[in-house]
């Protein structure tokens, strides 16, 4: 995991040493002051020395100053540290998303991306910041208490060889019970969490069947789980702090015992023996922050983790094959040309279900293929091949005479224009949007795209045209405008080949039949797929297959389909009789 | 009206400070009333245990001053035992308040989350409109998170670091006076110290959570439309823009880190400062006291001063803590006070059993024939008519939704209602089952104004299949079984049969055990819709709304669960709402709505022979959506 992470920090290394170093210092100058103590009482008082008193005194206060100074250092280098290797984590992590294909996307999902870049990322952040600084700080002040400890006596020391196992092994044991503890607490608020989540979301549907009662029910359960798992984590958790406590003090009173017994004999000076219980004091808080910066590390490695999944993702589609022509540049598509041989697709490997199953498919530059079938037929799976948005399991999908992989991926996604069935539209203007499509686009190209996609007549009504802000999410055009708006934006692009995965679901049927003759005047080069409920939308397409159950079933004309395919009468049929005009 | 969750949002959580603290910190008070005995012992516990920390140093004095320098060992050993025994206590009673603290507060926590949710479940459905789901959902987790947190740590925390605080500065005073001079001139800096660096952390952290939400609001929007980066082969600009907000929040929040980070050293270091002057002060004093200040007041002492400045060091590290949390709890109250649903309803629906005679009475069980209880115990059996007398609406009641409505449904009647997005269609099914209150006009249902039946029973007599299918974690089986949490097995078959669901939950893996999740995101949308429908189908209500409910479903699919639906509807009232014309063509009554109005209304040939509105849109010169 460390490896995984460990080159975003790298180019803070400088930081995290020099921070790392001003911590150790802190703590070591922090530790030398009680010792210049002992000294003005040992040898300042017992000799009446003013001056030296003076002296000594001034040089504890030059002592905490430099143990600031280090102490604001450490905190500037590990806030840059931090800082910067969030950053550069956050970073990687999007920009290893950014080549992610859909199957990637899938197999994680939105939501849990986003919280993989950005909670996570910040717990990652803060761990390293904190640990820069605590997990250096404790055991510098541990070992240099110590070290200080057993020099001023080393006979007084023994008391630690008692003590500090103890503390240990008492501390450990809570740690050890406690991990579990808190993974289960987490699990527990991820269960409440998610009946909140579905209640939000299905607010309606629980109020539809007057449900109120069995959701209070179901809550109630899941309350009173978290409620005694984590009295049960934190019930632990404070005994932590007693205990530690009472070993401390314990040394405390064993120290006064064998020490008082030094004093007195002459071995030990009283001020030494004082100088002793400030180290104790010291010992104790950097034992407490250890354990609290390891209860920190259970926390964060579960982040890291997470993380670490997200980067050590393989792209499962890449341009590792990708062809070079004559003079070493890589190929591009020529035309609109289409072949399926043989193609079989399933979306994992592991699974018994074959999405499509040998597909054979012929279309020619310039073609309107159209594609109709039932839910769960295949079509979006079809058409997704011909950008390579999914890999084909078996056979090839090749597009203008050549395989798809032979393409850079840049190449052919520019030269295949698809208007996914879920799209989206992005905060900004209108116009920002559209130039998504081609970021040179002149203000005549832009319109001329939005005429083809018949965005122009709402586009005019607009008070600011194609500056209108969009809002997140595209909000303020309607279903059937943010349609038309995908439309053009693909369109921009010029493409060889152009898909429309149900994009014209929410537009009037007069609209779509103006869409389809400006694509067959605008667009004689651009192979067309478009997929469709309605019949109307297809059947003046050179092509239209019909799909079921991931095939092919036929293939051919309105009118030759109208003999000899049972499913696509049977469909048109079922629109004739209520004249759908609607998806 | 639909609603955007943008990631945007209000700030969450964060620095917000409370708008009033006294009121809030009153209301949680009375959560905390319930436990006024236990609270009682840990004031009671705390203030020993401060006692015993101050004290146990205390015994310092005496101890090097009159048992170790002289030499008095068995008194050393005597009030060693003392020392430990006030330690112990000290120790005990810190872990006493420290447990008891975690059995209240968790037991608050819990208490304010079941009061919170079930707050929610009484809110109107305007409240979800205008709050998003992230913003619902971040009461739950960091709002009661950091009040928790608060309750667990800083609270307790801040009094014992009070006491502690005024118990050594007492302490202080007796052991010498000119000495906690000293002390204080440099708690004054300190003091300044924390103001200044306090003050400058808070704005950059401020700047910081604003750089923050401005990345996971980028993150978000990205993410979401990934596919369409990939589409359109926009990765690096997705990636720049990425870039200037990163960077944007590296530089803040380094700012806003180290002002933050600086304050722990600053701290622990002027109070060695404090510590440098105490000694010399103390060590003079010790030379010219005369033996009114010996060694041991010096040890005791100093120990005082080092103790001192950690209850400042902490409070000012538990302020914010502190302040966030009341400001979560402020959170939380708002809704807890938001005014829930209004229902006086105190008409019942019951079942009844009918005589030879045509004569009702209530029955205990499910007779499938249902009556309306009035309050003085009289029975008006459900027929199923529902009316709109002179109706107007508007989610605000400056921009009115619907103008002056009104329609009647004969019982057993399809009343379809057609029109483009915007133009009132959902919004009159929400009116029949009271999602929201109509300004003026009257709904009626068998004669009875919908006010006066209780909304439990108003909704339980209507099933609603709506556009946005929702399924909860669970079986396929057990969210069929949400229409009616008591229908066996058998019926939950019945239903997916009914509804055309039954062939598809065969083919899953586990059938109708198969366990669903993320809003059954494994089933395509038009699967989704036909379990939708065979939840309404077991629950078996009088009258179905269905709005949209099978959009996604394919016109062959909808043709093959044609005879189900017709099954389903025959003999109920029904309200459709249907993109598909061929959905609506058969029904009794089709109106038309265009901006909140009834423009057209009566059977499919009325109105294709009116020749308006209703006729381009079935001819397709009009637009829908």
């Amino acid at each position: 995991m460390m490896k995984k992470l460990w080159p975003h920090a790298r180019p803070y290394r400088l930081w995290i040493l020099i921070g790392i170093a001003c911590s150790a210092a802190e703590a070591v100058f922090e530790l030398l002051i009680p010792l210049v103590m002992s000294d003005i009482v040992d040898i300042g008082i017992q000799n009446g020395d003013q001056s030296y008193i003076l002296r000594e005194g001034g040089r504890m206060v030059v002592l905490a100053l430099v143990s600031l100074f280090f102490g604001v250092s450490a905190a500037i280098c590990s806030s840059v540290a931090g800082q910067g290797f969030g950053a550069n984590l956050r970073r990687a992590e999007y920009d290893h998303i950014q080549t992610f294909a859909f199957s990637n996307i899938e197999g994680f999902s939105t939501a849990s991306l986003v919280t993989r870049l950005t909670s996570d990322v910040n717990a990652m952040q803060m761990t390293l910041m904190m640990g820069m600084r605590l997990l250096v700080r404790a055991p510098v002040m541990l070992i240099s208490a110590l070290v200080l400890s057993v020099r001023i006596s080393y006979r007084l020391s023994n008391v630690f060889l008692v003590a500090l196992p103890l503390l240990v092994v008492v501390v450990s044991v809570i740690l050890v019970r406690v991990g579990p503890m808190f993974r289960s607490l987490q699990e527990k608020t991820d269960a409440l969490n998610l009946v909140v989540q579905e209640n939000l979301t299905g607010i309606r549907v629980v109020k539809s069947f007057v449900r109120e009662d069995y959701e209070l029910e179901k809550f109630a359960k899941r309350n009173n789980d978290l409620k005694n798992t984590s009295q049960q984590a934190f019930g632990a958790v404070v005994i932590n702090m007693p205990i530690m406590m009472l070993i401390v003090y314990g040394t405390i009173i064993a120290v006064m015992w064998f020490g008082g017994h030094m004093v007195f004999s002459g071995t030990l000076p009283a001020g030494k023996l004082m100088t002793y219980f400030t180290y104790i004091t010291q010992i104790m808080i950097s034992l407490m922050m250890v354990s609290m910066v390891f209860m920190m590390l259970t926390r964060s490695v579960a982040c890291a983790r997470r993380i670490v999944e997200v980067l050590a993702e393989i792209p499962a589609i890449t341009d590792s094959r990708a062809a070079a022509d004559e003079e070493g540049r890589p190929v591009t598509v020529s035309d609109g040309r289409i072949d399926f041989d043989h193609v079989s697709f399933k979306y994992s490997p592991e699974s018994p279900e074959w999405i499509l199953q040998d597909v054979n498919l012929h279309i020619r530059s310039g073609q309107t293929v159209g594609v109709l079938g039932g839910t769960g037929s295949g079509k979006t799976t079809l058409v997704s091949l011909i950008p390579r948005l999914y890999e084909a399991e078996r056979g090839t999908v090749s597009v203008g005479g050549r395989p798809v992989d032979a393409y850079t991926m840049e190449h052919l996604r520019d030269a295949v224009s698809v208007v996914l069935q879920k799209n989206t539209l992005f905060s900004g203007t209108i116009r920002e949007n559209l130039l998504w499509g081609n970021p040179n686009a002149t203000e005549d190209q832009l319109w001329a795209a939005c005429r083809a996609a018949c965005a122009d007549e709402f586009l005019e009504r607009m008070p600011d045209g194609l500056d209108t802000d969009l809002g997140q999410g595209g909000v303020n055009v309607s279903g059937g405008q943010k349609q038309r708006l995908c439309i053009a934006r693909a369109i921009l692009k010029q493409p060889k080949v152009l898909i429309l995965d149900d994009s014209t679901s929410a537009v009037d049927t007069a609209t779509d039949a103006k869409i389809r003759a400006a694509f067959v005047r605008e667009l004689k080069d651009t192979t067309k797929f478009i997929i469709a409920q309605r019949v109307a939308s297809v059947c003046e397409a050179d092509v239209i297959l019909v799909m079921d159950g991931g095939s092919i079933v036929a293939q051919g004309k309105h009118d030759e389909l109208m003999q000899t395919c049972a499913i696509y009468r049977e469909v048109y049929q079922s629109q004739q009789e209520g004249a759908s005009i609607d998806a | 009206m639909p609603k955007h969750p943008g990631p945007g949002g209000p700030p969450r959580g964060g620095f917000a400070k409370p708008k009033n603290l006294r009121r809030t910190l009153g209301k949680l008070m009375k959560y905390l009333g319930r436990y006024k005995l236990a609270l009682c012992l840990v004031a009671v516990l705390l203030v020993v245990s401060s006692a015993c920390t101050v004290g146990g140093s205390y015994l310092i004095k005496p101890l090097i001053n009159d048992y170790i320098l002289p030499g008095d060992f068995p008194g050393l050993a005597r009030m060693l035992s003392i020392m430990a025994a006030v330690y112990i206590a000290g120790a005990a009673c810190s872990f006493g308040y420290a447990r008891i603290m975690v059995h209240i507060s968790q037991n608050t926590m819990a208490k304010i989350r079941a009061d919170l949710f079930d707050k929610m479940q009484s809110l109107p459905l305007k409240f979800f409109d205008v709050h998003t789901h992230g913003e619902l959902m971040s009461r739950y987790t960091n709002d009661i998170e950091t009040v928790s947190e608060a309750l667990n740590n800083s609270f307790g925390s801040l009094i014992s670091c009070s006491l502690n605080f005024v118990g050594t500065i007492l302490m202080m005073l007796v052991l010498s006076p000119p000495l906690t001079l000293i002390t204080f001139a440099v708690l004054a800096v300190m003091l300044l110290v924390v103001k200044q660096i306090g003050g400058r952390s808070r704005r950059f952290f401020a700047q910081q959570q604003k750089a923050l939400g401005e990345v996971n609001g980028y993150i978000e929007e990205m993410i979401e439309g990934q596919k369409v980066i990939k589409v359109f082969n926009h990765e690096s600009a997705a990636k720049e823009g990425f870039y200037v907000r990163n960077e944007a929040y590296r530089q803040a929040g380094t700012r806003a880190q180290i002002f933050a980070g600086v304050m722990m050293p600053a701290m622990g270091n002027l109070s060695y400062v404090n510590y440098a002057i105490t000694c010399c002060a103390g060590a003079m004093f010790a030379i010219h006291g005369g033996g009114s200040f010996q060694l041991g007041d010096l040890g005791a002492f100093l120990q005082y001063t080092r103790q001192v400045s950690q209850p400042i060091t902490q409070i000012s590290q538990q302020v914010n803590t502190i302040l966030s949390a009341v400001a979560g709890a402020e959170r939380i109250f708002e809704i807890m006070e938001t005014e829930p649903e209004q229902d006086t309803g105190k008409v019942e629906l019951v079942h009844v059993s009918e005589a030879r005679d045509g004569t009702i009475t209530e029955a205990g069980y499910d007779t499938g024939a249902w009556a309306w209880k009035k309050p003085d115990g009289a029975l008006i059996p459900l027929r199923g008519d529902v009316r709109f007398d002179h109706v107007v609406f508007g989610y605000n009641p400056e921009h009115v939704i619907l103008k002056d409505v009104s329609l009647f449904a004969k019982p057993g009647q399809k009343i379809a209602f057609v029109g483009s997005t915007g133009a009132g269609k959902t919004t009159i099914t929400s009116l029949i089952n009271r999602f929201y209150e109509i300004q003026s006009g009257a709904i009626t249902y068998d004669g009875i104004d919908v006010q006066e039946i209780s909304k439990d029973s108003l909704r339980r007599s209507l099933g609603v299949v709506l556009q946005d299918t929702h399924l909860f974690t669970g079986t396929v089986a057990d969210n069929i079984r949400y229409g009616r949490l008591d229908a066996t097995d058998e019926e939950v078959e019945a239903a997916a049969r009914l509804a055309g669901a039954d062939a598809f939950i065969r083919h899953l893996p586990q059938g109708y055990q198969t366990v669903l999740s993320g809003d059954g995101g494994s089933l395509s949308q038009g699967e989704r819709q036909l379990l939708n429908i065979a939840r309404a189908a077991c629950a078996n209500p009088p009258v179905l709304i269905l709005d949209e409910a099978t959009s996604s479903i394919d016109t062959r699919t909808e043709k093959l669960i044609e005879r189900g639906m017709d099954r389903l509807m025959a003999g109920r009232t029904v309200f459709v709402i249907a993109h598909r014309l061929s959905t609506v063509r058969n029904a009794k009554a089709i109106l038309v709505l265009e901006q909140g109005e009834i423009i057209e209304r009566g059977d499919h040939e009325d109105l294709l022979g009116q020749k308006g509105r209703y006729y381009q849109l079935y001819t397709g010169q009009a637009e829908l959506a």
